[in-house]
């Protein structure tokens, strides 16, 4: 059958094949994203977008630090923004120390002490909540959570109430001339963390304990008849992955200079279950996508839409319902037809089925914007503008181009989808394979 | 000498069932021991209990001469003791190559060590290309391991119990739901990967377990009627009567 088309290097020489497939791998994609990373600002030089940048690159040290638990270890956290929320707000403690006492502590640093904290509150909580994976680890997740989010209002001094910590980022030590009051030096700042963040969390998942991690993920009850205490191996992810959320605090600390509530509360740890899952969990770089599609919904979107918040949950709920593999499964799902070398038999399925099935994405969030408008605007406000299209949402005629626009385009969806699955069957069978 | 393994008034009950009632035995050094009996009779749960899988209720199990009572089952792994399951327990999403490298790893010494690279070790590379060749796999070797056939699994499945260079070697029914010549090719494997090791061994079929075994425990309904060489067990009555005849039967 198939399965001896799977075997496509030669089985004689494992060693070295493996060597020389593990080298190849690695520099490469670092050092495109180094290079996107310095060129951006030049490309997007507006405020607004390095403003949109930095969250980004905080929002993706978190979301990987995220999937260490997610996607690598199996544990599903619903409280996981406490670690990068404690590790800002000692990093705030830390700005203003700085600021007050004038102590020569170099403001780039300054994310470690977050990511310091956050691990250590991880090593406390982990203590007791890494004994098991399921339910019971998500339950404590929550409570957890829910408890350091209400200490906020309790422990003043610490997390400022309802107000929060704020502090200036620019009152340290200058490092070699930068003083971090310009925006660009904190972009490129969070770049640089946003760099070794990820390639540490990258190397820790090839180092023995990332990849036990894995194994305990997948069968916890076969690692450890291999020796492996599961809750210790879960504990050390869970460790690790509270030091990157409290460096992502970190760098939010600087970016900002204010923590407040928000960044520990469970809606904070809810957006970065979903920003990880939509990106998604069973690839590295899948937390990565996740949070460029996301940020770029909450702050591109948010600037054309109140119900943006809508379109990121019905993205969310598509995702986990039709793509549990997420944004990096859809990708990687390309990856055998490019290999067997049949994608270009995909394009034209694909341009016949995506396009009337986007032009009916659009014309479902019309229909959306206009009830929304119909039924919320102000009375007598009856003008909207939809898709640079200004009309009255009262009328009749704008109804009935948005719905035939929109069941036209699903029917042609649905018309096409066969011939795309078609498609999409025969571009991963290899020519000759079936023997 | 101590004996490699020693059970001494074992028992285990469910609620109120008692499946394990009384066993004694002793598991001499470098001996392959098999332990046959009817379906119920309590083989893997004898298993489970020596793993460390399930506390016993009462009597004491020893590794060389070491009490495991309330040992989990790293902690017995540790000891040097490694086990197969009757259904495969395998890790179904990695690669055949990453199963056998994660069964190295704590034998290898790296225990919970987040600062070295697994694919820069050439020792952990090339031990567990050595265990893949022994057990037939090199050629699966970048496959993911769920999707191998059930022979291979069953391989796989062994090759990650001895990969750790245990000296104590237990497999449940490592030749179940397999073809003659499937079984063949894991006997040999069986006998080749044991070699001077203790082993252990829940077996059904009889051709298996008297090719392999030097000793023969006979298990019905949580006691052992009879242990000794195959031929004193193969002409033992008890035996006959309760087990045997059928087993030999059912070869036919
Ligand atoms: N965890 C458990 N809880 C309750 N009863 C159990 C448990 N595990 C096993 N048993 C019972 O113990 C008895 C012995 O089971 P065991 O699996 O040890 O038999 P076995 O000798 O391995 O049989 P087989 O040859 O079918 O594998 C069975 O009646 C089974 O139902
Ligand atoms: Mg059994």
């Amino acid at each position: 059958m198939s399965e001896q088309d799977q075997i496509t290097t030669d089985p004689t020489k494992p060693a070295q094949r493996m060597r020389a497939g593990s080298m190849t791998i690695s520099a490469t994609p670092w050092i495109i994203a180094a290079v996107l990373l310095i060129a951006m600002p030049y490309l997007f030089p507006s405020r607004s977008a390095l403003t949109i940048m930095n969250q980004m690159s905080i929002t993706i040290v978190f979301a990987l630090a995220y999937n260490m638990l997610l996607g690598q270890g199996g544990m599903l956290s619903f409280g996981h923004a406490v670690y990068m929320g404690v590790g800002g707000f000692v990093a705030v403690h830390v700005m203003n120390l700085i600021s007050d006492t004038g102590a020569p502590f170099p403001m780039p640093f300054l994310p470690i002490v977050g990511g310091l904290f956050g691990m250590g509150l991880a090593m406390i909580v982990g203590s007791f909540s890494t004994r098991s994976a399921g339910t019971v680890f998500a339950m404590i997740s929550l409570g957890v959570g829910e408890l350091i989010a209400a200490c906020s209002v309790i422990i003043v001094v610490f997390f400022g109430g309802e107000e929060g910590v704020s502090g200036y980022r620019d009152e340290g030590l200058p490092f070699f001339g930068f003083d971090f009051a310009q925006q660009i030096e904190v972009y490129y700042l969070i770049a640089a963390w946003l760099m070794i963040s990820a390639l540490l969390m990258y190397l820790y998942s090839r180092t023995p304990i990332g990849r036990m991690a894995n194994a305990v993920r997948d069968n916890p009850e076969r690692a450890e008849f291999l020796g492996y205490s599961a809750r210790w191996v879960r504990y050390y992810s869970f460790a690790a992955s509270g030091f990157f959320a409290g460096i992502a605090g970190g760098l939010f600390a600087i970016n900002y200079e204010i923590l407040t509530e928000e960044n520990l509360n469970t809606a904070s740890s809810g957006v970065i279950l979903l920003v990880t899952f939509l990106g998604g969990v069973g690839f590295f770089f899948g937390p990565i996508i996740g949070a460029i599609a996301f940020t770029l919904l909450q702050t591109v979107l948010s600037l054309h839409t109140e119900l943006w918040a809508f379109y990121a949950g019905v993205l969310f709920v598509a995702t986990v319902m039709f793509f549990p593999g997420g944004l990096a499964g859809l990708i990687m799902m390309h990856v055998p037809v490019f290999q067997i070398g049949k994608a270009k038999q995909l394009v034209l399925p694909y341009f016949k089925t995506l396009i009337p099935g986007a032009v009916a994405v659009l014309g479902v969030s019309a229909l959306v914007e206009m009830t929304f408008h119909y039924r919320h605007a102000a009375t007598g406000d009856n003008e909207m503008t939809v898709f640079w299209t200004t009309f009255d949402s009262h009328a009749i005629l704008p109804w009935v181009i948005a719905l035939v626009v929109t069941f036209g385009a699903l029917y042609l969806t649905r018309l096409n989808a066969p011939s795309l699955r078609e498609a999409w069957a025969e571009a991963n069978t290899p020519d000759g394979g079936a023997a | 000498m101590t004996a490699a393994l020693e059970l001494s008034g074992l028992r285990k009950s469910f609620g109120k069932t008692e499946i394990i009632r009384g066993v004694d035995l002793a598991i001499g050094q470098n001996e392959r021991h098999a332990i046959i009996g009817p379906n119920g009779a309590g083989k893997s749960t004898l298993f489970n209990l020596i793993t460390g899988r399930f506390p016993q209720t009462s009597g004491h199990i020893r590794l060389h001469g070491q009490d495991l009572a309330g040992k989990a089952p790293y902690e017995i792994n540790r000891m040097g003791l490694s086990r197969s399951f009757q259904i495969t327990n395998i890790f179904p999403k990695m690669t055949v190559f990453e199963n056998v490298r994660c069964s190295l790893l704590w034998s290898m010494g790296y225990k919970y060590n987040f600062w070295s690279m697994v694919s820069k070790s050439r020792a952990l590379t090339d031990g567990a290309d050595q265990i893949l060749e022994q057990i037939n796999l090199t050629a699966r070797r970048d496959l993911p391991a769920g999707v191998l056939s059930y022979a291979e699994q069953r391989a796989l499945e062994i090759g990650i119990t001895i990969a750790g260079g245990a000296d104590v070697i237990m497999l449940d029914e490592p030749t179940a739901g397999m073809s003659h010549s499937e079984t063949d090719y894991i006997v040999d494997l069986i006998r080749k990967v044991t070699e001077n090791k203790t082993l252990i061994m829940v077996e059904h079929d009889m051709g298996v377990v008297f090719g392999l075994a030097d000793q023969i425990s006979v298990l019905v309904y949580g006691e052992i009627i009879a242990t000794g060489r195959p031929e004193d067990v193969r002409a033992n009555s008890k035996v006959q009567e309760a087990y045997l005849g059928e087993a030999l039967e059912a070869e036919h």
